[in-house]
């Protein structure tokens, strides 16, 4: 699995993930720091889906406790860059 | 012999689109099999068999509009012998309408007007080929008389009917009284994204009517205490990996699987003027679409699901509602719907039912209201749940009952 490395990396995979869970959504609009949830037509079902997505393609456990974490774009990539770091 | 015909998904469905076979002459299939691919005005539905065999004949083709019960396709059944091939368009398939899965299967719709082409009431002869003309011509063939076979309706009956109506139009005669929109619909706009959610609406508008026009509604609501089931979850959750935690929601279709069992009067399709009670309680569970409409699969035999396994179910028609992978009886089986806006912020739902089902459950936003418990007022997290009943089958009494069961079985969410 290609781990990605730099924040921009980060991004790009994250919103990939995202287009598989809501494949209709307009991306490019997509406000970063803005939760998910109030800028694109998904439920608590695919929110679930994406963080699965994360967990699969980044191999991190994320606690049920941390998902407010992901819920935006700048907020995923935070994440994911601590987690990378640590 | 077994007939292999156009189901009904529902009671919005009258036809569908074959979109491919999915097995080809020769083959065998075993009950279950995925055996075509067809669209509906909702979504694309893989069509499973319902005999073991092999298939004999494959009558209709792809591109083909056909109504619910028309016979698709012959599958020759262990220990019979084969039949002649039936060679369009001599000697047309029978078209007849569909037989009722017992006990599950929602009936078809009302059979056309009799008229000299019906042999018998519902049963109308004439081959998917002889049907798609007389759409293309604009002839219904309801009022054509068949010269084929068992008075089956041929092409040529088809192109007769169309040269005649022709020749009174030139002669200045009246055309036929009866409407002209019963058949099929052309082909042309079916997979116009903007038309097919105009169908869609439709098509859904047509069963609601139908259900509020038919069926004498009552509605009852409850407040249910999530505070254990909530807390339960979330300790749930820690134990579990990311891949196989549980949505609240599911906690909720499992309470009212279980409540069915406690009162199995809901858990029943209304056929005939009367109420047939489901051995087998599968729920329908309420899934947006992304283009728009809903569609409400059955999770099977949803009462005796692990609430892991329902999860998993759960995921799963829920990914193939969206994509467009549902399977027939996913659609044809549900003896329940249940759905719930709370992810939209609703506090309560007023359903409709969907027929033939006799109750649908509805649950709103789970949210933080003040709560007494043992005399003290505290902030508890609270669902409220409504049942839409159909009261031919059974009264508040009954449907009290049930959401108080649900009520119960959500205050041990262990045991679920």
């Amino acid at each position: 699995m290609n781990i990605p490395l730099t924040s921009d990396e980060i991004r790009q995979t994250v919103l990939r993930l995202l287009g598989e869970v809501a494949p209709e959504a307009d991306l490019t609009a997509l406000k970063p720091g803005v939760g998910f949830r109030d800028q694109l037509d998904i439920d608590s079902m695919d929110f679930l889906n994406f963080v699965i997505l994360i967990h699969k393609t980044f191999g991190l456990e994320i606690p049920e406790a941390d998902y407010p974490k992901y819920a935006t774009l700048n907020g995923c990539v935070e994440q994911l860059s601590d987690k990378r770091a640590t | 012999m077994a007939e292999f015909v156009m189901p009904t998904l529902g009671s919005d469905m009258t036809e569908g689109t074959l979109v491919e076979w999915k097995k080809k002459l020769g083959d065998r299939v075993v009950k279950g099999d995925i055996i075509a691919e067809v669209d509906t005005e909702k979504a694309a539905i893989e069509i499973e068999s319902f005999h073991t065999g092999v298939i004999e004949q494959l009558l209709a083709k792809p591109g083909e509009r056909i109504p619910v019960g028309t016979v698709m396709a012959i599958i020759r059944e262990v220990g019979t012998q084969a039949t002649p091939a039936i060679q369009a368009p001599a000697s047309p398939p029978p078209l007849q309408k569909v037989s009722p899965k017992e006990p599950v299967s929602p009936p078809p719709p009302p059979p056309p007007p009799m008229t000299a082409a019906v042999t018998e009431p519902g049963r109308l002869r004439i081959s998917p080929a002889a049907r798609k003309l007389a759409s293309e011509l604009g002839v219904d063939p309801a009022f054509v008389q068949g010269t084929g076979p068992g008075g089956a309706i041929t092409l040529d009956d088809i192109q007769r009917s169309a040269n005649a109506r022709g020749e009174r139009h030139e002669a200045g005669g009246q055309q036929p009284s009866a409407p002209l929109t019963t058949g099929p619909t052309p082909l042309a706009s079916a997979g116009e994204g903007g038309d097919r959610q105009a169908r869609m609406r439709q098509t859904i508008a047509a069963a609601m009517a139908r259900s509020k026009r038919e069926i004498p509604h009552y509605y009852l609501s409850t407040t249910i205490d999530m505070g254990r089931a909530m807390t339960w979850l979330k300790e749930e959750n820690i134990k579990r990996p990311v891949t196989d935690r549980l949505l609240y929601g599911v906690l909720l279709i499992k309470a009212v699987a279980l409540a069915l069992r406690q009162v199995p009067e809901l858990n029943a399709l209304w056929k005939e003027n009367a109420a047939i009670q489901s051995p087998a309680i599968h729920v329908g569970v309420a899934v947006s679409l992304r283009q728009g409409g809903l569609i409400a699969p059955a999770i099977h035999d949803t009462d005796k699901r692990s609430l892991g396994d329902l999860m998993s179910s759960f995921q799963d028609v829920v990914k193939r509602a969206r994509a467009g992978t549902l399977r027939s009886s996913e659609l044809s089986d549900p003896t329940i719907t249940v759905t719930s806006l709370g992810e939209q912020g609703v506090e309560t739902v007023f359903g409709v039912i969907y027929p033939p089902q006799v109750a649908l459950v509805g649950f709103g936003k789970v949210v933080e209201r003040p709560w007494v418990i043992e005399g003290q007022v505290v902030s508890r997290p609270v669902v409220t749940a409504s049942l839409s009943a159909d009261h031919r089958v059974t009264d508040g009494h009954r449907g009290g009952v049930f959401l108080s069961a649900i009520d119960r079985l959500l205050q041990e969410p262990g045991q679920l």
